[in-house]
């Protein structure tokens, strides 16, 4: 019976996060359009750099920056070079 | 100021219509957001920066062979950008006991960098200074360690302003004054300098790029010449009319201070050779009380070369007030508290520049001190007299309507012209002359201190400044014309004039002076061009009413068949 309420909370604690990282993942599609100036990107967890032209070296750091300020957060030097694809971006800015 | 993000977005518009301007861009530090940034800015001012961006921590290379690509490249402007971050390990990794000289040996390498550039290209060169840090090896103590860094970086942004006097066509960017407007914190983000290798931070970046356009824009001739002032709760607190003379607010008691204090920083201004006029919906009697009346007053009537106080429209009391100048809308730059008053002249007058104001006066001259609004790209002595001017000349404009026949009023005046060539007194004069005329210029070519002082020893050339007064006043050295010495014919290289004597008879006075010049030199014909831009149409037929005729775009006159042309000035060599 215990074991049962606490699989229940563990399973809402993975629904809020789930909730929590689209929201997220909802923004940041919106920076990505607006500093890669494309209406139509669309970003999932998965997306790499290399899946989107737009996504350079030199646009990475743009999108730091936006998303730095956006969530009122700064990220390390370590973090950014780390990231694979968006969902570990959206890990960091979790973590914060 | 718009984002940087913003100013990338302006890449991908159509520049095609705009006037073009090479710049190469050489730094110690990775340059491409600067590339970007200064391109797209370059766009929002109405030019098409063609960027060539050296390669990465290329200077010395680039700059001190003279085969490279740079000079292949033929920029007019050459940015060099080095930083504090690699200065100062290059002085951590130098020897110890050259530390005390290495501000020296800088200056000595940058002032190396000038004349290889300027040697091998016609070329002005922008070199940021810079930001000016304490790396806390000595602490405050550094002040008195000569071997210090700190000592050393300060010395190099002292004697960099030395370079600049020394070498014409160096400009500094002052990047050490955007720093600290921003703070160390917001002009440098360590993590992307580490990873990128930029040393400019995303949020500082458009006020460098700004500030370098700035320049350019001014080197180019485009600049500020005229502030228009508004009054009520723009150069006192309150309104004079309702509140009264001894209610407004100027002086040391609270917010008057604000007021004085932008009174004290426009006064300087006015000093410099910015023209100042007035603006305002209020009589004129009481609009000039506090500045006839009121001991707090900074500024006096004789500051102002055009007072215009009534009820009718901003708008067009700017159009008057830019009749009386002759000088460009676009060369104007207006100040007011009131939104609507603002918009209203932005919008029907587009090419006067009206910044926006805070709400809250102590701010006022803040916001405009970051705007900055009067880049220049040269200065004489001669500059802070040019209110008086203005002002002899609404005398003049008063006089001339009293007269019925153009030929007494031009009589009348009594003008004198002193014609001389070019010598140290009046180098610096011609040269703004030949940097700010727009209107009337014939052929528009810009000529540098240094351009025109090679002029003046040239065998090839025949130097002429004039100068004019009256009976209301000296108007100084208004015009210029370089004649050049062709295999059959005397070349009018430039020929250009100050608006404010338009109408005088000048022009037949300087073509009889040519003519003169070129009997003397033993000439049979005198050839002159018009070369057209957006803002000298007022020249287009210059030479065609002066009796010159046409051949192939070039204009020929025949210097025995001359018949001296009529006109009301005594010359004066």
């Amino acid at each position: 019976m215990f074991l049962a309420i606490r699989k229940k909370n563990v399973l809402s604690q993975l629904i809020i996060n789930k909730m929590e990282r689209n929201q997220i993942l909802n923004e940041i599609n919106e920076i990505f359009k607006d500093v890669l100036d494309n209406d139509e990107i669309l970003i999932n967890e998965t997306t790499k750099a290399s899946d989107i032209d737009e996504w350079d070296s030199l646009s990475h750091i743009q999108l730091v920056v936006a998303i730095e300020k956006q969530f009122k957060i700064k990220f390390s030097s370590s973090e950014i070079r780390e990231w694979k694809d968006v969902g570990e971006m959206i890990t960091s800015i979790q973590s914060k | 100021m718009k984002s940087f993000n913003e100013l990338k977005k302006n890449l991908k518009k159509d520049f095609s219509s705009f006037k073009k301007i090479k710049i190469a861009i050489v730094g110690d530090s990775s340059t491409q957001f600067l590339t970007q940034g200064l391109r797209g800015y370059s766009y929002e001012e109405g030019y098409d920066f063609e960027i060539y961006e050296a390669d990465f921590d290329q200077i010395e290379g680039q700059i001190l062979d003279t085969s490279s690509s740079l000079y292949e490249f033929k920029p007019e402007f050459v940015i060099i950008f080095q930083s504090t971050q690699k200065l100062i390990k290059k002085f951590y990794k130098s020897d110890k006991s050259i530390a005390i000289a290495f501000a020296e040996n800088h200056i000595k390498t940058v002032e190396n960098f000038y004349f290889t550039l300027t040697n091998n290209l016609k070329t002005k060169i922008i070199y940021f200074n810079f930001s000016e840090i304490n790396d806390n090896v000595f602490g405050n103590f550094s002040t008195k360690v000569e071997q210090s860094f700190t000592y050393q970086l300060r010395k190099i942004n002292f004697e960099l302003m030395n370079l600049s006097i020394r070498n014409k066509n160096f400009f500094i960017l002052d990047y050490s004054a955007i720093s600290s407007m921003f703070g160390k914190q917001r002009s440098f983000d360590s993590k992307i300098y580490y990873i990128t290798d930029m040393v400019l931070s995303l949020e500082v970046l458009p006020w460098v790029i700004k500030n370098i356009t700035d320049i350019i824009s001014a080197i180019s001739g485009k600049f500020k010449k005229c502030l228009i002032l508004d009054l009520d709760n723009t150069m006192w607190g309150g309104i004079i009319g309702d509140d009264g003379i001894e209610n407004i607010q100027i002086g040391n008691l609270g917010i008057g201070k604000a007021f004085t204090e932008l009174q004290l920083w426009i006064k300087q201004l006015k000093e410099r050779g910015i023209i100042l006029a007035v603006c305002s919906k209020n009589n004129e009697s009481t609009a000039k009380e506090p500045f006839e009346k009121h001991p707090d007053m900074v500024l006096s009537l004789n500051d102002i070369a055009v007072f215009v106080a009534n009820w009718g429209n901003k708008a067009d009391n700017i159009r008057y007030i830019q009749s009386i100048l002759n000088i460009g809308f676009d060369s104007m730059v207006f100040l007011d508290d009131n939104p609507f008053e603002r918009n209203m002249v932005r919008t029907h007058i587009p090419e006067v520049l009206v910044p926006e104001l805070p709400e809250d006066p102590s701010s006022y001259l803040e916001h405009l001190l970051e705007l900055n609004l009067f880049e220049t790209a040269s200065f004489s002595e001669e500059d802070g007299n040019r209110t008086k001017q203005y002002q002899e000349e609404a005398g003049r404009v008063v006089a001339q309507r009293s007269f019925t026949n153009e030929d007494d009023f031009l009589t009348d005046l009594n003008m004198v012209s002193e014609i001389k060539g070019f010598n140290k007194f009046n180098v610096p004069r011609v040269a703004q002359l030949s940097q700010r005329s727009n209107q009337f210029n014939l052929r528009t070519v810009r000529y540098t201190e240094d351009d025109i002082e090679k002029i003046s020893f040239s065998k090839d050339h025949e130097p002429l400044s004039f100068t004019l007064k009256d009976k209301f006043g000296d108007n100084g050295l208004i015009s210029v014309v370089i004649l050049l010495k062709q295999k059959d014919t005397m070349f009018i290289d430039t020929w250009l004039m100050s608006c404010r004597v338009l109408k005088r008879g000048m022009e037949n006075f300087t073509l009889n002076t040519i003519v003169k010049i070129a009997k003397e030199n033993g000439f049979n014909t005198i050839c002159g061009e018009y070369i057209p831009t957006s803002k000298n149409t007022m020249v287009q037929d210059h030479y065609a009413k002066l009796g010159f005729v046409e051949e192939n775009n070039k204009w020929y006159l025949n210097v025995f068949s001359y018949q001296e042309k009529k006109c009301f000035i005594t010359a004066n060599y």
